[in-house]
């Protein structure tokens, strides 16, 4: 079945290594995110998977074929670029049509005006100017076939480049940051007509952003990419609130997870600052408890913090404030009922309930934890 | 601005006095071209007598055929090599692309006159002299083509040809379908500088060629003024416009799709 597997991918580049084993399945008809940060990677694993670019190491399957050692055409895959990559000199009906009169047309059948006279040929033009239109018309292109990629808006550049990656019913798409170029608004829009389009192929689909909103708005699936190598490959839900290291739990999600120091004691009481938390640990000396804004609460007991700024949301509060014993930064996202009670320079506590609170030993990794019934905060 | 113009309008002048100078001779009676006093405007007009005597004396035609010919057949083969060696060398990474780079650098060096002779030898041995081949050969493979060509490729971004690579286009479909348009401008420039270059040489066509069959007009022009002119200036002056009126035409013809061309191939995606 059409997929894209990939097993223990290396690349270096000179001394630098790019890529470190990386290994990730997109299932057919799903779509996985590939987050992370600039220079981690992710253009160069698309182009391995497209055969632009060849690994040191590894294995790629697209479709349940070994397609290594194939070129890029006989992948049957198609790739949108950040730049969109459209031909200038072809009008937008001819980008279209250019993928499918590579494959269907003979050198012969493809010359401009003699070609259209041979045998066949006139039919299988027909067909895939059909097909070209077909393509088009969802994305809103039928007015603009017969411009040039100079006469058009980078939106609809994006649109074009989009329209001759489904023309020809890929087994596999690659979208490269295929939205890095549009503006706020427009990059909505396209976002949704993207996923659209996606459910209409039901073709694998990878998409590469460094936009971690994105990702977890769009994908079925998100893989976390740093340094060239995959971190965790989870659902959005999963991966927001269940991140498998520290790095993940801060590269997702805005405004950043809260880290606080804490300790656990040989018993495995967790503390911070000589606070019990309610939570019990593997007895580890030095802890990392990482809280999400939205999990942390006004309360009478908790967290002591002193207040420094507001940020008016409009259906909340971000409360921007210093952790009193050794002064981390720490932001909470409030009710906008509490502006009232929140001064700048007020000294306040910060209540959460113990399961929303995640726990990383010294190496980033995470801890297991459990709420300890007997010492519940707040 | 205006000051601008003014200095662009005597640059012109400057650059068009002796085409024009050559028209008006060409339209005088002998007597009046070498009188002392400077007009450019002819009293009497002997135009008819002038360009008669080289209508009827030298096969003009035929000769401007064998311009089209030769200078038609050194620019195809220039672009045919040129522009896949130009993109070679820019866009793909093979074992002995700096040497090869190297190499068209050190032969962009070598003055055309050097290797005239070991060129005549050969062609001489083959039995080519005085023919077509012997015309277009030596200057089929042009190291400055190449060079100005790896250059412009060298713009193009790569994402243009992994899609594509990917859209299902082999090397060579890469080279004529999407390098080659796209580089319309650096095209157009060499062509009209092979062309004109070509169409004005003496040099090798003096060399190779004997008789009228294979003369390029430069060389007509040079047979007529050793033959029939003699010193009538009037008649080589029309000679002179006739071999050169082609480039002229082909200029102004095309000099609006030159422009855009220029105006219009910007590569941005
Ligand atoms: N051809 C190359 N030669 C040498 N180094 C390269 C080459 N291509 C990429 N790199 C390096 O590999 C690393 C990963 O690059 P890559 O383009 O994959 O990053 P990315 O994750 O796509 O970043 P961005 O989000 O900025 O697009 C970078 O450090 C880059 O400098
Ligand atoms: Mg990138």
């Amino acid at each position: 079945m059409a997929g894209i597997t990939i097993t223990g991918i290396g690349k270096r580049f000179g001394a630098t290594v790019v890529l470190r084993d990386v290994s990730l399945t997109v299932e057919p008809g799903e779509f996985v995110a590939l987050v992370g940060p600039s220079g981690c990677g992710k253009t160069t694993l698309m182009r391995i998977i497209a055969g632009i670019e060849t690994a040191d190491s590894g294995d790629i399957t697209i479709g349940g074929r070994a397609v290594t050692r194939l070129p890029p055409a006989e992948r049957d895959v198609a790739m949108v670029f950040q730049s969109y990559a459209l031909y200038p000199h072809l009008t937008v009906r001819e980008n279209i049509a250019v993928p499918l009169a590579m494959r269907r047309l003979s050198a012969v059948q493809r010359l401009p005006v003699l070609g259209g006279l041979l045998p066949g040929a006139r039919a299988r033009r027909r067909a895939i100017a059909s097909e070209v239109e077909r393509a088009a018309a969802p994305l809103g292109l039928a007015p603009l076939l017969d411009r040039r990629p100079m006469e058009l808006s980078g939106g609809q550049r994006q649109r074009v480049a989009l329209a001759r990656a489904i023309v020809r019913r890929p087994a596999a798409f690659l979208m490269d940051e295929p939205l890095s170029n549009l503006d706020a608004a427009l990059r909505v829009q396209t976002r949704r007509e993207i996923v659209e389009i996606h459910r209409a192929a039901g073709v694998a689909t990878l998409y590469v952003t460094h936009d971690q909103a994105e990702a977890l708005t769009m994908a079925d699936k998100v893989a976390v990419m740093m340094d060239g190598a995959l971190l965790q490959i989870s659902s959005p839900e999963a991966i927001y609130a269940d991140p498998a290291s520290l790095q993940v739990a801060t590269f997702i999600g805005s405004p950043r997870i809260n880290m606080l120091a804490a300790t656990a004691d040989a018993e495995g009481r967790v503390d911070v600052a000589g606070l019990p938390v309610g939570l019990r640990a593997q007895a580890h000396s030095a802890l990392t408890l990482a809280l999400r804004p939205e999990a942390l609460r006004l309360a009478q007991e908790g967290l002591p913090v002193i207040a420094e700024h507001l940020e008016f949301l409009g259906d909340g509060l971000l409360l921007h404030a210093r952790h009193a014993p050794d002064g981390a930064a720490v932001i909470a996202r409030l009710e906008p009922e509490a502006r009232e009670k929140v001064q700048p320079g007020a000294a306040l506590r910060l209540g959460f309930a113990p399961e929303r609170a995640l726990l990383f030993g010294a190496d980033g990794k995470r801890v297991a934890a459990r709420a300890d019934a007997r010492l519940v905060t707040a | 601005m205006t000051a601008r113009i003014a200095v662009l309008a005597l640059l012109g002048a400057l650059v068009l006095m002796p085409y024009l100078w050559m028209v008006a001779a060409s339209l005088k009676p002998v007597s009046e071209i070498f009188r002392a006093s400077l007009s450019l405007w002819p009293e009497h007009f002997a135009a008819a007598e002038n360009y008669g005597k080289v209508l009827a004396r030298v096969p003009v035609l035929h000769y401007l055929w064998n311009g089209v010919v030769v200078c038609g057949g050194i620019l195809v083969f220039q672009l045919l090599f040129a522009v896949p060696a130009g993109y070679a060398l820019a866009k793909l990474r093979f074992p002995g692309r700096g040497l090869a780079f190297g190499a068209v650098m050190l032969g962009l060096l070598v003055p055309p006159h050097v290797p005239a002779l070991p060129l005549y030898v050969a062609a001489s041995g083959l039995g080519l002299l005085d023919s077509y081949t012997a015309l277009i050969a030596p200057f089929t493979i042009s190291v400055f083509a190449i060079f100005l060509f790896r250059q412009f490729f060298g713009a193009l971004p790569d994402d243009l040809l992994h899609a594509a690579r990917l859209d299902g286009m082999g090397e060579w479909s890469i080279v004529w379908r999407v390098v080659l348009p796209n580089a319309w401008p650096a095209a157009t420039a060499f062509a009209i500088f092979s062309v004109v270059s070509h169409w004005n040489d003496l040099f090798w066509p003096l060399i190779v060629v004997q008789g009228h069959a294979h003369a390029t007009p430069a060389l007509g022009v040079l047979y007529f003024r050793s033959e029939e002119a003699g010193d009538d200036f009037g008649a080589m002056m029309a000679a002179a416009v006739l071999m050169t009126l082609p480039l002229v035409l082909a200029f102004l013809l095309a000099q609006r799709r030159f422009v855009e061309g220029i105006a219009t191939t910007g590569l941005k995606g």
